[in-house]
Order: structure tokens, then C-alpha cells, then sequence
């Protein structure tokens, strides 16, 4: 039993730490106690990932003196490792991307509260993916949901501040059907800890008890998770709401929260449901249907909006829609292609939030795309960052988006029965749209506009910028160009998860 | 339907309770009511919870005259879950009222859709 | 005569001053309460006429008769949350009436686990209330999560309605209970009389959560309604002698990460398989308990922060 063991724990309690102390330090400490703590969950994650893969299986690690079932425990294979890695990353890699910009939208006397509310959301984050106990999960899904709305309400402007509220409505009827679901669920099973969840509800699908009542607690639960992760007809909030918070909360809210929520609810359906007895249930064609629903109408809605940001928010909306497509369709191959996307899509959306705003910087801080006509000869490196996250996004080999499409079609392929076409035919369309308003975007800012109003401000050349910037593109790539092993991996952690 | 609907009717009270904060939540224009029918949304959970845990001719489970039988006392975890979901909702509750609070002083209104109306005659950002 | 005192010292007297009182000759509430007219906010011409005027278009285009794509999206939105909710309804019912029956012995809910709890609860944690027990020792986690909701919602609402501390200086008196009669003698004298009462019990329900209903989180509770008693009856001025930003500040912090410590040694300890150097106590004790006794008084005291920091917050914008 190596030490390696106790690390999933220990980055938990410690983002927990710094999130209380850092409500009594000045900005700068909490910032700087904020910038550590993330390069530490980093490297405690890899070790873990590197420990579990040399195991072999997933680990369960008690919290407390209690074995199961009676006291909390959280488990840990490849996958979960591997997803707090990359979260981890993704994580510093959009809190430092958009520090620069954080005085002129924060007040100075509440940068140390932002802080907190960043620590204990990656804390939030690393429970939710790590935990092994369906109320724990509930409590630290309320932790995150509060944290996302002060990052989301923390500007203090008329907007935000509307977008928070209808944010919170969202997530509170979100949340109260996770929680009747999981009341229900353990009405019928007697147990709150996964592994024995699904222990008892084989045996009543096997016995034939109470099949209504599974059903119904199995719905709330993914339509509670899927409200509170904005699958489409419940999506009204997320434009406002990541168009205009400040950009490390936009960055972080569109790639990291909702796919917390997405985890939690591929978890659910591996460690509590049992995927076949999920599968053989109505709810995946619901799912399934939002999914594509969102495709569609996410992309459309892009097309027609006129402001940058706001359109990388409605083009989160069609992304969530390929991911519950994934989840969807019902299989191992489509599951693979899910995590994948969320994968994918956590490194793009960020670097496409944090990139939008060096052009919107050299354009008069004007959002709209007839101000920002030839902003990428003005800001060199955030035109070539938004270029490359635009082309992953419409599915351009050598990045992250072209593997994902790709795993999705091919999954597609194999598919049989009724949902193959319908795939096939929204991923090319869906596909199209994305091509029409990410291209329309980088032609407007190569266009040459030598009559603009903003044409003589030169970038300020901030170094931390572009070095994010960089680091984006390279994630994107590397997600693009070596997706084996990614591929790889995930396939051995659906395994472990089973 | 199934056969246990009378016996459960606590339940069934509980439900209505939840599915009554539910609707005001989607269908209210006004923000207190609608943070109002969250909290009914709560309390209809935290009954179906309660009365979830109590077993007939039992008493509450604290340990009285050294007595540790489970023919006495009723399930506690079912108050445990409790008592954690009444501090979420409190918080989530304040956390609702001060956004209200912040949106009122600045457009003296407590419908969102009017209020979004008046965010949009805004200039700039 | 013979009347022993003067009528100056007469004057002192408190018979003087009842009988004053009963005749009718002085009001009690002259000189002691203050006492305000209440006069309408004072909003000039133009910015009454500005809002109004804001308000009405608002009001006209958010339900504008003319506008056919409102009124439509209106319709159909109350129309598909009305079937959903309907939907809800009857399939929550329909469960409900296939779960097991209430009050059975036999149901799913009382298996090994909750018999583990009761029959050797008390061995294991060495609290006699099983509630207390489970959430602190056996759902250690769950409970350090959910006292991280309180705190991080304080600090949302404080990131809200937190003002700066010149803006509170200046807006000293006129906030939106200016109108209300400030030292109340009835409020103030029951005050004194209660907080005392009130903080004792406080105290009595933390120090009492492993072995009576009770623990952190009521006993916390009981506290900042104490407080909130007190700033009322004395008022801010009085309260920050004793509880101030800074204090609130040390004691929350402190407080929590007392909790995380104790938590930490918990988790860590027992997932390792070492030995748990916090003693149990002897059973029924008021220092027994091993680590719910500590954990008790921490979770009071974020408890108690944090419903007086809610309090504070809405009423004056700052502690």
C-alpha cells in the first residue's frame, strides 16, 4: 500500500483548506495560494493516474474508520485519475489566462473571495468525480452549483447578476429532482453507497420488485443532471450567463462544470444503474433525442447571434448536445466517444473563451463581429489560438475535434437499428453549421481593415497570455494527434468502472 | 396503480407538496414566490424523507436505559440526510434572497422578464 | 408632614414615576424611545417620472400585446410547463404507490446498515444520540462537505450585499430601518433578560449533541438567533464591541479549520489503519464522544457566524 494511495483524498481535503483560508488573505496571497494549489492537485492527480494504471483495477479508498456500507468512501481507476488530471490542467491553464483581465472586472476587495470560490469549485469537482457515495456526490453537486453562480454573479453588473438568478432557478429544480431521486432510490435499495446500489437494484430488476419506482427515481436523476448541465430545451440561461462573466469564470464554467455534472451522470449509469439495465430503460432515448435536439439548435441559434462570446456560449449548447448524444446511443463505442468529446471540448470552448478575449481587447473591448474585422493582424497570437480552437471545433484533422467526430461516426457505424441514420445525418449537419459561423468568424478577423477605427492599437504584448495561449494549442493538439492512448485509456477505465 | 397508496399517503402528501414548489418555481413571474416554492420544493423532500425512516411502535433513535436493540429504534439515516439537505437549503435560500435583493435596489422590479427587459435598454455591456 | 423624603428625591423614585404613568400626566415613551414621523423617500420630479416611465416600457415590451413571438413563446412555455408538471405529478404519485409501505419493519431501508448503527453505534463513535453518531463519525464526509456549503454561501451573499466600509460610515442610520424606533425599552430590557437565557441553552445543545437531540448545526443556530436578539435590542454599535468583521473573520476560519484538521486525522487515520489516538470517553459522559464533541463546538460556531453574518448582511450591508 503505497502512499500514492491516499492522494484522491488528500487534494480533496487540501482544495477545501485553501478555499477557508483563503477568505482571511489579501488578493495577492489568496492568488498566489490559489496558482500552488492547482500545480499541486496536478501533480497529485498524474501520481494517482500513474499508480492506478500500474494496478490494473481501481482502488477503493475508505474516508474514515467505516468500511462499506456503512461510512463514505471515494474509488478510483484510470479514468477518474486521468479526468482530474486534465481538469487540473485545464483548470490553471484558464485561471491564468484570463488573470490579467481580472482587476478591471472584479473589485479589488473581493479578488480573495474569488479565489475561494475557485478552490473549493476544483474541490467540488475532484469529489464529484473521485466520490463512490450518491449523497456525497448530492452535497458536493450543491457546492459546486453555489460556486459556479458567485463565479458567474461575481462582475456585479445588471447581467450577470440576472443570468446568476436564472442560472439558480435552473439548478435548484435540477437539484431537487437529483435529490427525490436519489430518495426514492434509496427507498427501494436501502443502501447510499454505489457499488452496493447496484448490488441491490440487480437484484430487483432480477426479482421484478419495483420496477415503476426505479424507473421513475432513474429519470430524475438524468433530468435533474442533465438540467443542471444545459442539454437543450434547458439552456436559456448559459448565453448570458458565459457571454458575460469575467473570462476565467466564462473558461471554466463552459469546460469544467457542466462536464462535472456529465462525469456524475456517466458514473451513475457504470457504478449504480448498471449500463445494460440503463440501456434496456426508455430514458437513454430521451436522452438521446435532446441530444440531438441540441445539435441543431444550439448551432442555429450561433448562427444567428452577433456578439463572440455569446456565440461560443450557444456553440457549448450544440457540444453538450454530441455529448448526450454519445451517452445516447447505447453503447460501449459511443460511451468512448462521449468522454472523449468531453475531453475535447473542455480544451477547445476554454481556449476559445480565453483567446476571444485578446481580440475583443484589441477591437475597443466591442464584442460584435463588425468591430473585430481584422483583429488577428492586431493580436497575433490570440487570432492564431482562436483559429486553431475554431478549426477543432468544425472537426479539422490534426485537433482534438476531428477525433472526436470521428469516434462518434464510427460508432455510429456500428450501430444497429433505428438510431444510426439520424446520427449520421445530424453530425453532418450539425458539422456544416459549426463550419459556417467558427469560419465566418476567423475570415472577419483576417480581413484586412485598414479603415478601422481601431486599427492603430498595437497588443500589449502580456507573456503569461501567450504562454496560455500556447499550452492551449498544444492540449488541442496533443488531444488530436496522439488519441490512441487517450482513446486507450478510457477504454481500460469504462472497464474498471463496470 | 399499485396496492401501497393508501398506506403511503404521508408520501403521496409529500409529493404534492414537491410537484406544488415545482410549478411555482418554473411558472412564477415574481422572484420571492418563486423562492418560496423552492423551499416548498425542500420541505415536500425532507417529509418524504422523514416519513421514510419511521417504523411503526418505534422510538427515536437515541440510545435510552442501555437498551440497543433494533426492535426499538427507528432508522437514523434517514434523518441524518435530513438534517444535511435543511443546511444546503438554507444556504442555497440566502444565497437567492441576496441576489433578489441586489436586483431590486437597481430596477426597483421583481419580475425577471421585466427586468430583463430593463437590462437590455442598458448601454454597453 | 410627614413625608421623609424631599420631593426632589421623591422625583427619583420609581412609585413617582408609575404613578405619573398611571395618571396619565407624562408619556412613558417621551424622552426614552425615539420616535420618528415617517416621511416619504425623497425622490425628485424627473427621476420619479424617469422610472416610471422606464418601468411602464418595460413592462409594455415584456408583455407586448402587438408582439406576436412573446405572446406565442409566453403561451407555449406556460403550456409545456404545465404538462410537465401534470407529468411529474401523477408519475411521482404513480411511484409512490409501489414503494413499500411506511412504518414496516421489513423495508429495505432497515437492513445491516442501520442495524449496525443502532447496535453498535454507541461503541463505535461513544455517542448516544445514533443521528449524532452517523453524521459525524461514519458519513464523516458527507457532513465537512455540507458545512462547506454554509461557508461558501456566505460568501456569495457577502460578495452581494458587502458594502464598503465608507459607504457604510456615511449611510450610518439611514438605511432602510431609519424609520423604526431605535432603543426600544421593552425590546432592550427582554433582551437582557433573554440573551443570557438564550446563549446558556445555546451552549447546552452543542455541548450536549452526543448524548440528547442537539449537535452543531441546531446548537449554532440557537446561538446566532441569540445574537441577532442582541443587535437588535443594542445595535450595531454595541455588537461590534464584542463581534466585529475581524472577529467573525478569526472565529470562522479558525473554526473550520479546526473541523478540516479533525476531519483529516479521521479520514487519513482510518483509511491507513492507524490507531485512533482521540479517546471515546466513558459512554453518557459530557466529555466522551472522541471527536463529535470537538466537532460539535466547531460546527456551532461557523453555524452561529454564519446565521448572524446572513443577518448583518441583509439588514446593513456589512458585520
Amino acid at each position: 500500500m503505497s502512499i500514492v494511495w491516499n492522494f484522491p483524498a488528500i487534494s480533496i481535503l487540501l482544495c477545501l483548506f485553501a478555499g477557508i483560508v483563503s477568505s482571511g488573505l489579501s488578493g495577492k496571497s489568496a492568488r498566489r495560494l490559489n496558482t500552488v494549489l492547482m500545480i499541486t492537485v496536478l501533480v497529485l492527480s498524474a501520481a494517482t493516474l500513474k499508480y492506478v494504471s500500474s494496478l490494473g483495477e481501481s482502488v477503493v479508498y475508505v474516508m474514515g474508520r467505516f468500511p462499506a456500507p456503512w461510512g463514505n468512501e471515494l474509488r478510483f481507476g484510470v479514468l477518474e485519475a486521468g479526468m482530474a488530471t486534465f481538469f487540473a490542467v485545464i483548470m490553471i491553464l484558464s485561471m491564468l489566462g484570463g488573470h490579467h483581465k481580472l482587476s478591471e472586472e472584479v473589485e479589488s476587495r473581493q479578488h480573495n473571495l474569488y479565489y475561494v470560490l475557485v478552490d473549493l469549485l476544483l474541490s467540488s469537482l475532484l469529489a464529484l468525480i473521485y466520490t463512490n457515495d450518491i449523497f456525497t456526490a448530492y452535497v458536493f453537486v450543491e457546492i459546486n452549483t453555489i460556486a459556479a453562480c458567485g463565479l458567474i454573479m461575481i462582475r456585479g453588473i445588471g447581467r450577470t447578476i440576472e443570468a446568476a438568478v436564472r442560472y439558480m432557478i435552473m439548478s435548484l429544480i435540477g437539484s431537487g429532482m437529483l435529490l427525490m431521486g436519489i430518495c426514492i432510490l434509496y427507498d427501494i435499495t436501502g443502501h447510499l453507497l454505489m457499488s452496493n446500489m447496484k448490488t441491490a437494484i440487480a437484484g430487483l430488476v432480477i426479482d421484478g420488485t419495483y420496477p415503476v419506482a426505479l424507473l421513475v427515481s432513474i429519470t430524475l436523476i438524468c433530468v435533474g443532471l442533465a438540467i443542471k448541465s444545459a442539454l437543450f430545451p434547458f439552456h436559456a440561461w448559459l448565453p448570458d450567463a458565459y457571454g458575460y462573466s469575467t473570462v476565467s469564470s466564462a473558461a471554466i464554467l463552459s469546460s469544467l462544470v457542466s462536464k462535472g455534472y456529465i462525469f456524475l451522470l456517466i458514473k451513475i449509469i457504470y457504478r449504480v444503474v448498471g449500463f445494460n439495465i440503463f440501456n434496456n430503460s426508455d430514458i437513454i432515448d430521451i436522452l438521446f433525442v435532446f441530444g440531438l435536439a441540441g445539435m441543431i439548435f444550439g448551432s442555429v441559434n450561433a448562427i444567428r447571434e452577433n456578439d463572440v462570446r455569446r456565440m461560443i456560449a450557444y456553440s457549448s449548447v450544440a457540444q453538450i448536445g454530441y455529448i448526450y448524444m454519445g451517452i445516447g446511443m447505447g453503447t460501449q463505442f459511443g460511451m468512448i466517444a462521449a468522454i472523449f468529446h468531453i475531453l475535447c471540448h473542455a480544451a477547445t470552448k476554454s481556449l476559445l473563451f480565453v483567446s476571444a478575449i485578446g481580440l475583443t481587447d484589441v477591437s475597443g473591448c466591442n464584442r460584435q463581429f463588425i468591430y473585430m474585422t481584422g483583429s488577428g493582424y492586431r493580436h497575433k497570437f490570440a487570432g492564431v489560438a482562436f483559429t486553431v480552437g475554431s478549426l477543432s471545433m468544425v472537426g479539422v484533422p490534426l485537433f482534438a475535434g476531428f477525433i472526436s467526430k470521428l469516434l462518434f461516426a464510427e460508432s455510429a457505424v456500428s450501430l444497429s437499428g433505428s438510431k444510426m441514420l439520424p446520427v449520421l445525418i445530424v453530425l453532418g449537419i450539425s458539422t456544416i453549421l459549426n463550419a459556417i459561423y467558427f469560419m465566418k468568424t476567423v475570415i472577419r478577423i483576417y480581413t484586412p481593415a485598414p479603415d478601422s477605427p481601431y486599427q492603430a492599437i498595437k497588443a500589449r504584448t502580456i507573456w503569461p497570455y501567450c504562454v496560455v495561449l500556447v499550452f492551449f494549442i498544444a492540449v488541442n493538439l496533443v488531444l488530436g494527434c496522439m488519441s490512441d492512448g487517450i482513446v486507450e485509456l478510457i477504454k481500460q477505465g469504462l472497464i474498471m468502472f463496470g | 396503480m399499485g396496492a401501497n397508496l393508501a398506506a403511503n399517503y404521508v408520501q403521496a402528501v409529500a409529493m404534492v407538496l414537491f410537484v406544488i414548489g415545482f410549478a411555482n418555481l418554473l411558472l412564477q413571474k415574481n422572484l420571492l414566490k418563486k423562492i418560496i416554492g423552492f423551499n416548498i420544493m425542500d420541505s415536500g423532500t425532507y417529509l418524504f424523507l422523514a416519513d421514510m425512516g419511521y417504523i411503526k411502535g418505534r422510538v427515536a433513535p437515541i440510545v435510552t436505559d442501555g437498551i440497543q436493540e433494533v426492535e426499538r429504534y427507528i432508522n437514523p439515516i434517514p434523518s441524518g440526510l435530513v438534517l444535511t439537505g435543511i443546511v444546503v437549503s438554507v444556504s442555497v435560500t440566502a444565497l437567492m434572497l441576496s441576489l433578489t435583493v441586489r436586483l431590486y435596489k437597481r430596477y426597483h422590479s421583481l419580475d425577471l422578464d421585466e427586468i430583463s427587459m430593463l437590462i437590455k435598454k442598458e448601454k454597453g455591456v | 408632614m410627614s413625608r421623609r423624603k424631599t420631593d426632589e428625591e421623591y422625583r427619583q423614585t420609581g412609585a413617582f414615576r408609575f404613578f405619573r404613568w398611571l395618571s396619565g400626566s407624562k408619556d412613558a415613551y417621551i424622552d426614552t424611545v425615539e420616535m420618528k414621523p415617517q416621511t416619504e423617500a425623497v425622490e425628485t420630479k424627473e427621476e420619479e417620472e424617469r422610472r416610471e416611465a422606464e418601468h411602464k416600457h418595460a413592462v409594455e415590451k415584456a408583455y407586448d400585446s402587438n408582439n406576436r413571438a412573446i405572446i406565442v413563446f409566453n403561451k407555449i412555455y406556460r403550456l409545456v410547463a404545465a404538462i410537465f408538471t401534470v407529468f411529474l405529478l401523477v408519475s411521482l404519485i404513480y411511484a409512490v404507490s409501489y414503494l413499500p409501505k411506511i412504518g414496516d419493519a421489513d423495508n429495505a431501508t432497515s437492513n445491516e446498515v442501520a442495524r449496525r448503527y443502532i447496535e453498535n453505534g454507541v461503541q463505535e463513535t461513544g455517542a448516544v444520540n445514533i443521528v449524532s453518531g452517523m453524521i459525524l463519525t461514519y458519513r464523516a464526509f458527507d457532513t465537512f462537505g455540507e458545512t462547506n456549503v454554509l461557508f461558501i454561501a456566505t460568501c456569495c451573499v457577502m460578495l452581494m450585499l458587502m458594502l464598503d466600509e465608507k459607504i457604510l460610515e456615511k449611510m450610518d442610520g439611514r438605511d432602510d430601518r431609519r424609520f423604526e424606533p431605535k432603543s426600544d425599552p421593552i425590546l432592550k430590557t427582554m433582551a437582557s433578560f433573554l440573551c443570557p437565557v438564550i446563549f446558556i441553552f445555546a451552549i447546552y445543545i452543542l455541548f450536549n449533541g452526543h448524548l440528547s437531540p442537539g449537535g452543531g448545526f441546531s446548537g449554532g443556530a440557537v446561538l446566532g438567533a441569540g445574537m441577532i436578539i442582541y443587535v437588535n435590542a443594542f445595535g450595531f454599535k454595541n455588537t461590534q464591541r464584542f463581534f466585529n468583521e475581524t472577529i467573525y473573520k478569526i472565529a470562522k476560519i479558525s473554526a473550520l479549520c479546526m473541523y478540516g484538521l479533525i476531519g483529516s486525522y479521521f479520514y487519513i487515520t482510518g483509511a491507513n489503519h492507524i490507531a485512533n489516538h482521540i479517546p471515546l470517553g466513558k459512554v453518557g459522559e459530557l466529555i466522551s464522544g472522541g471527536i463529535i464533541l470537538p466537532i460539535n463546538i466547531v460546527v456551532g460556531i461557523e453555524v452561529a457566524c454564519t446565521m448572524y453574518a446572513f443577518y448583518a448582511l441583509f439588514r446593513r450591508g456589512g458585520l
